[in-house]
């Protein structure tokens, strides 16, 4: 591996996936395949728990901070498996000289949201480090949930079959279209505004009445397309999307036409990809749509019968192409 | 090359102006362009305006495709 | 979107591409020199679209592509001075020089930075007076009249830590080069961005010397799948011209105000392409009246030039007389994460998008 750790290497894509098996998962000695929270069997109970680091630059963002996306995120891992996320620790490393007034709106923030969400902080940390350490604040959470027998296979997918369809709960890429545009950097401005939210009550919803839910997995670093060929290595089938049928906010549709990006690898934080059995779609998809964060949702393709694990996207035009693993970051480019 | 997309002008101010691309705003050097007025639209590329696009020539290749459906194959 | 949407109708498309079937009599090779539309095509999946009898091959359209490893070096090399911010477009940031890439260098703790625009680099330079900010420019005729406006601007405003790295390059020689090389064509689906700038008129050397047929393209699906069209009825009835498909953008003698920034800060110059060697008078250089931007005459650099993979075959995928599947690395030890060539790291490259397309057909 390279000498030196790259941007790419945290984008989502291939190279994370490489960077974290060859550093992490094997010395660490962890149960593959890597799913968003590990399940844990301990005297009769079994838990959910996961972890996750936030470092969006800049902290603040439309439609939210680093600290309401630390609060969602963890509990959105958790919920996507299954569980009913209960409690949350969070650490935080703060640079020297970091406005106090910035540190308590991001602290009221996080309050906010889990409360929102109907979760507990109830663990912390705080370490200050000199200035030049870190950029300006990190906050890692990690949280904890319960999950129940019968939402065991929820997040290895394991009950997947060919015919079951896929359900994402709205339009792609606000989220990273709102912090790319609040950087400041590049000379464009949108109204995007990220998508960031809790979707435990949401998702809980889809469960309590469905019960063909096959798989769901939160859509964040890397995309859509990034979960997709995430998918169909651990089901080992393929799948096919419907261009027509995602989801793009207009905005979006336009700053992608413009820098050459495409949508299906950006990143959100409120959105959720649900694989229900055959003849579910239709009552996920009416859940999903009375409520605000499902308003959107479409079904946007199925599992197919395919031993070469590929994603294929059918284009709105009527033609078919393969939708990759990103391999690294998205470049805005001229060419 | 070249990645370019159409937008329309949303206001102007001396030689740059502000385009829209389905609500994504950039800017736009208008150096390259005349008599470019708010409401037209414009190929952007690498920050610059290159063309204006031809709303009757838009509207012919339009109508062209249709009456190519229903020629006779060459 | 307008002007996008109309011509992403799939009802449209599907039209068009009955009538390309009902017009095929024989096979048709047909070369795009357009990054831009390598991109389009494979993005809409119009390969699947079309009978088994076109071929469309890439040739030498993508800028980032055609750039030499030495040009890479050298802002490389730049990038290590003191106080010197290095201002590009996102194409080059993984292109791989001899030995690293701008990434790398990036992630040692270089000022590399993403520009969208010639303006913003010239914006840098504005802000940060000290240093000496560093534009590379790349592109064809569509996109160096955007940096001869800057260059312009910097001299009127009398900007003296703006300079220019060139790679900027022109077209029509590039294509003459590919035609002599004896490539196997029935017509080529022209660029429409650089015909916007420079007039449909600059390829009609291409049938009258060579016979061959020319359709300044569009990029949206209806755009190539018509131009395809109209090359076919080309091939068929035996007259090659020059066509405008994109009408809504290109006119025969294209945007002369464009034209002017350019020929006033810009003369020819022969250029190095990567795998053609020289081509005279392809690329472009700043005049005389505009030397003093040229970082080269400014900052003398030193480079240790080295040739690419020797296996590797993008020169020759470049000039289509190879594809990717011919190249012994391809797949192998060449792909989007490890890209040992232009042709991969590139989004529009050949070998990135074939990867990318593979096993759908």
């Amino acid at each position: 591996m390279n000498d030196f750790v790259s941007l790419n290497q945290g984008s989502g894509g291939k190279l994370t996936h490489e960077l974290i098996e060859k550093v992490f998962v094997k010395r660490f000695g962890m149960a593959e395949p890597l799913t968003d929270s590990a399940i844990l069997k301990d005297s009769g109970f079994t838990l959910a728990f996961t972890t996750d680091s936030y470092v969006v630059d800049p902290l603040f963002f439309p439609g939210g901070n680093i600290g309401k996306l630390a609060v969602c995120g963890t509990v959105n891992d958790l919920a996507v498996s299954g569980a009913d996320p209960r409690y949350i620790a969070a650490s935080f490393i703060i640079e020297e000289g970091f406005p106090m007034h910035d540190l308590v709106v991001i602290a009221e923030s996080m309050a906010e949201e889990a409360l929102r969400a109907g979760v507990k902080i109830v663990a912390g940390d705080t370490k200050v480090v000199d200035k030049g350490k870190c950029d300006k604040l990190f906050i890692t959470t990690s949280g904890t949930g319960i999950l129940k027998p019968d939402m065991e296979h929820i997040g290895t997918g394991k009950r997947i079959k060919p015919g079951d369809k896929l359900i994402i709960n709205g339009p792609l890429g606000n989220h990273a279209i709102a912090v790319l545009g609040a950087r400041n950097n590049l000379s464009f401005s949108t109204p995007v505004t990220s998508d960031c939210a809790s979707l435990n009550h949401l998702i809980h919803n889809v469960l309590d009445i469905c019960k063909e839910i096959r798989f769901m997995r939160d859509l964040t670093r890397g995309g859509l397309a990034t979960v997709l060929n995430e998918l169909a290595v651990m089901i080992g089938s393929g799948i096919t999307i419907d261009e027509a049928s995602v989801p793009v906010d207009d905005p979006v549709k336009g700053l992608c036409e413009m820098l050459g990006f495409d949508p299906l690898y950006l990143a959100n934080e409120g959105k959720v990809l649900i694989v229900a059995g055959t003849g579910e779609e239709t009552r996920v998809l009416d859940i999903l749509r009375s409520d605000p964060l499902g308003k959107y949702a479409e079904i946007i393709g199925e599992i197919i019968p395919d031993k070469k694990k590929l994603v294929v996207l059918n284009t709105s035009v009527g033609g078919k192409r393969i939708l990759d693993m990103p391999s690294g970051l998205q470049l805005p480019r001229i060419c | 090359m070249c990645l370019s997309i159409p937008a329309r002008i949303v206001s102007i101010d001396g030689i740059m102006a502000e385009v829209s691309a389905g609500g994504a705003i950039f800017k736009a050097g208008l150096h390259m362009i005349e008599n470019a007025k708010v409401g037209d639209y414009i190929l952007l590329h690498a920050g610059f305006a290159i063309q204006k696009i031809s709303e009757m020539e838009a509207a012919e290749t339009i109508k062209l495709f249709e009456e190519m459906n229903n020629s006779l194959n060459e | 979107m307008k002007y996008i949407d109309e011509y992403r109708n799939k009802d449209l498309v599907m039209k068009l591409t009955d009538l390309i079937n009902k017009s095929v009599r024989r096979d048709y090779t047909f070369m795009e020199v357009c990054g831009g539309h390598t991109a389009a095509i494979h993005r809409f999946g119009i390969p699947s679209l079309l009978p088994g009898n076109i071929k469309l091959i890439s040739g030498p359209g993508c800028p980032v592509c055609v750039t030499g490893t030495d040009f890479i070096d050298k802002a490389i090399a730049y990038s290590k001075m003191e106080d010197v911010i290095i201002t590009t477009f996102g194409d080059l940031i993984r292109v791989p020089g001899s030995a690293s890439s701008l990434e790398k260098e990036k992630a040692a703790g270089a000022d590399i930075r993403i520009v969208l625009s010639g303006l913003d680099a010239l914006e840098i330079a504005r802000i940060n007076s000290e240093k000496k900010v560093i534009f590379l420019g790349i592109g064809f005729e569509t996109t160096a009249p955007g940096t001869a406006v800057t260059i312009k601007l910097a001299e009127k405003d009398y900007i003296k830590n703006f300079f220019l790295l060139s790679a900027h390059k022109i077209m029509p020689p590039a294509m003459e080069a590919i035609i002599k090389e004896g490539v196997n064509l029935d017509g080529f689906i022209c660029p429409g961005h650089v015909a916007t700038i420079t007039g449909s008129a600059v390829f009609n050397f291409i049938p009258e010397k060579f016979n061959l047929g020319c359709v300044i393209t569009g990029f949206e699906p209806a755009d190539i799948l018509q131009s395809i069209l109209m090359l076919i009825r080309q091939v068929n009835r035996n007259t090659p011209k020059v066509e405008i498909q994109y009408s809504r953008a290109v006119t025969v003698n294209g945007n002369s105000i464009a034209q002017r920034h350019l020929s006033e800060v810009f003369e020819p110059c022969n250029a190095q392409w990567r795998g053609f060697g020289v081509i005279p008078s392809s690329g472009l250089m700043l005049r005389k009246d505009f030397e003093r931007f040229n970082v080269e005459n400014n900052i003398p650099v030193r480079i240790n030039f080295q040739e690419d993979n020797e296996l590797c075959i993008c020169g020759e995928i470049l000039r289509g007389l190879k594809t990717p599947d011919d190249c012994p690395l391809f797949a192998d030890i060449c792909f989007p994460e490890n890209p040992l060539g232009a042709c991969m790291v590139s989004n529009e490259g050949s070998c990135n998008t074939y990867y990318k397309y593979r096993l759908t057909k």
